[in-house]
């Protein structure tokens, strides 16, 4: 059984139809990608799987469990975590606060320990923090643990929240447009980085981005969606050379910059 | 020694207030103003956890301060006084001390299920709702009161002043004081290491981005009616006490949505998501009713300026959402020993 599988997702806003028919199957290590011309539903798809919008019809099975009609919280607490295409920190809170709060689905201590501080609760929120700044430690950014989310540089706010996704302790890791306002230098570091994370953390991760050079160099195969519509599914040599991708793509210079 | 600086400060300030008191250090009107800062400083506290903390916007504090109220008095004048309603009193009069805490426990339960049963419809759709149904319940406790002539209705309930003497009587000593400095440090107690834990960061979290929030699998309805009912809880307690006061008298007419208001200005005042700020407020602005009580009704002409002009010059309240502790970092000796732990462990 795949891990993920994805079968005639569908989503309608009223009239409009932002996502038809989408199928994918991912397996525990995968690393795949999802590109389309700006509004083709590639945001839409990630809402659906992690439960911030209902499909208008089709099934998500992880581990063969559908995750349609759960709430956000109980889809992220089996396992599958997201960054947003615009940052969505906690801004007024700290960077560590940012982290550790994600850890609230494996909090064991209930809300008589969360008054009463007692030994449990004390081992507990210590184990919570030194995870957390081992976290922090691997991003770098240990040093601004007590920053105001918001004081951060805008690529340092972008780790941040790939940080606090892993801190739900995910096996699926969704990732939307984590290049977006980066420059080459980044860009490169955080392609390093995305591999890094698969490796270390074994997980299976999807990520949707306009900068071709991140999805044609780590992705081993592509998805491709145009007005809602999956238009192709291959390997990145595969998708480079395929009509339909070059059409969809035309005047976009993304594509040409690959 | 530090972490003794905390203790002995609650200590000095117990023996100060009880004490004096009890000796009449203090003359009756300075007991009373003192009375109200402790009270006021339970409702403002636990209204900043909805208000400030969390981010939403009840304003119906007083509605469940009230639930509190009666529910407790009922309780002390059924048991412990000889009423014209409820007859002779069922228990003898020196189990009223140690049991009035356990009632006041108990108007505190029935207020936090009132607010369970408004929290439930409140926080199902995301949106304003909160702020109209407090409002809302807010009138239909008022009115369902004032149409319960066996708890007295319009004219208000009366009785709980036999109860306190009947517990003076017993052994004299100023409990309502007592209990109400109890109460309080309960109160701070409770809101400061809740929202230090981990668990109830999460409503901050809810106050900067609900649905991230929830995507980052915290369990966004359920926190919020568990901090809604924490609040209203809270609010019960402060009814309780407020009830049992030197009148030994309430009326419906004393819960009304200007008292919410009132408790709404005090969060404000001392800055959304500050303890210290609404521990400060309180204080400040229970003195300053009381400088202002020969005004009249014209206080609330002056009331509204002085939020007017502190709107201007101090938007974010007195504290802003800081401590004092983050604005003074040397009462973090007295304040903040908990905290200090923390931070060598996580290193
Ligand atoms: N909440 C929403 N309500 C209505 N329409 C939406 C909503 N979110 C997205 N859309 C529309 O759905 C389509 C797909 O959007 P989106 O998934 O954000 O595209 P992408 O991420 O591929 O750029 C667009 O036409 C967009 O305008
Ligand atoms: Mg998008």
């Amino acid at each position: 059984m795949p891990m993920l599988q994805i079968k005639h997702l569908t989503h309608y806003f009223g009239g409009l139809r932002a996502v038809y028919d989408f199928n994918l199957e991912m397996e525990q290590g995968d690393l795949v990608g999802l590109i389309g011309p700006n509004g083709a539903g590639k945001t839409t798809i990630f809402n659906l799987v992690t439960g911030a919008y209902r499909p208008t019809e089709g099934e998500v099975l992880l581990d063969g469990e559908n995750l349609v009609g759960m709430r956000p919280h109980e889809i992220t607490t089996r396992g599958i975590a997201r960054t947003f295409q615009t940052i969505r920190l906690w801004n007024e809170l700290s960077v560590l606060d940012n982290i550790c709060i994600a850890r609230a689905s494996r909090i064991q201590y209930g809300l008589v320990d969360s008054i009463l501080h007692g030994k449990r609760y004390w081992d507990e929120e210590r184990q919570i923090k030194r995870r957390a700044f081992d976290l922090l430690a691997m991003f770098g950014l240990d040093k601004e643990a007590h920053e105001a989310a918001k004081n951060l540089p805008y690529g340092e706010q972008r780790k941040v929240e790939i940080a606090r996704a892993l801190a739900t302790e995910p096996r699926l890791l969704l990732l939307d447009e984590p290049a977006a306002g980066m420059n080459p230098g980044e860009i490169s570091d955080l392609m390093e980085f995305i591999q890094q994370i698969r490796r270390d953390f074994n997980l299976a991760i999807w990520i949707i981005e306009h900068q071709m050079r991140v999805i044609m160099n780590i992705c081993e195969r592509i998805k491709v969606v145009d007005f809602g519509e999956t238009i192709a599914y291959g390997t990145p040599e595969e998708i480079r050379n395929n009509p339909r991708v070059i059409e969809a793509y035309l005047g976009e210079e993304a594509f040409d910059a690959a | 020694m530090k972490k003794y600086y905390l203790p002995l400060l609650i200590l000095v300030l117990f023996v100060g207030i009880v004490g004096g008191s009890w000796l009449h250090v203090f003359n009756e009107y300075w007991q009373l103003v003192i009375l109200f800062m402790g009270i006021n400083i339970v409702l403002t506290v636990s209204l900043n956890l909805i208000n400030g903390f969390m981010g939403e916007f009840s304003c119906g504090h007083a509605g469940f301060m009230a639930v509190g109220a009666y529910v407790s008095s009922i309780l002390t004048v059924w048991l412990f006084a000889d009423d014209k309603i409820f007859g002779p009193p069922v228990l003898p009069a020196s189990w009223a001390i140690p049991l009035f805490p356990v009632i006041l426990i108990i108007g505190a339960i029935a207020a936090s299920l009132a607010g369970l049963l408004v929290a439930i419809p409140s926080f199902r759709t995301r949106g304003d709702y909160l702020a109209i149904i407090t409002l809302a319940v807010n009138y239909i406790v008022k009115s369902a009161i004032e149409n319960m002539e066996v708890i007295g209705g319009p004219r208000g309930f009366v009785g709980m002043k036999r109860v306190m003497n009947n517990m003076a009587a017993v052994f004299d000593a100023p409990w309502l004081l007592i209990w109400t400095f109890i109460g309080m440090l309960a109160t701070i107690f409770i809101i400061r290491n809740f929202m230090s834990s981990t668990f109830g960061k999460g409503i901050e979290a809810i106050r900067e981005d609900e649905i991230a929030a929830e995507l980052m699998s915290v369990n966004t309805r359920r926190l919020k009616v568990i901090a809604f009912m924490l609040s209203c809880g809270l609010a019960g307690l402060a009814g309780g006490l407020f009830a049992h006061g030197p009148g030994g008298y309430i009326n419906p007419g004393t819960f009304t949505i200007l008292k919410s208001t009132e408790v709404m200005v005090m969060v404000y005042l001392g800055g959304m998501g500050s303890i210290s700020g609404s521990i400060i407020s309180a204080i400040g602005f229970t003195l300053l009713l009381e400088l202002l009580r020969p005004l009249g009704t014209y206080k609330w002409v002056v009331i509204p300026l002085l939020l007017v002009v502190m709107m201007l010059f101090r938007p974010s309240g007195i504290l802003g959402n800081k401590e004092l502790t983050d604005v003074f970092p040397k009462l973090r000796a007295i304040f903040g020993a908990e905290e200090e732990n923390y931070a060598h462990a996580a290193n």
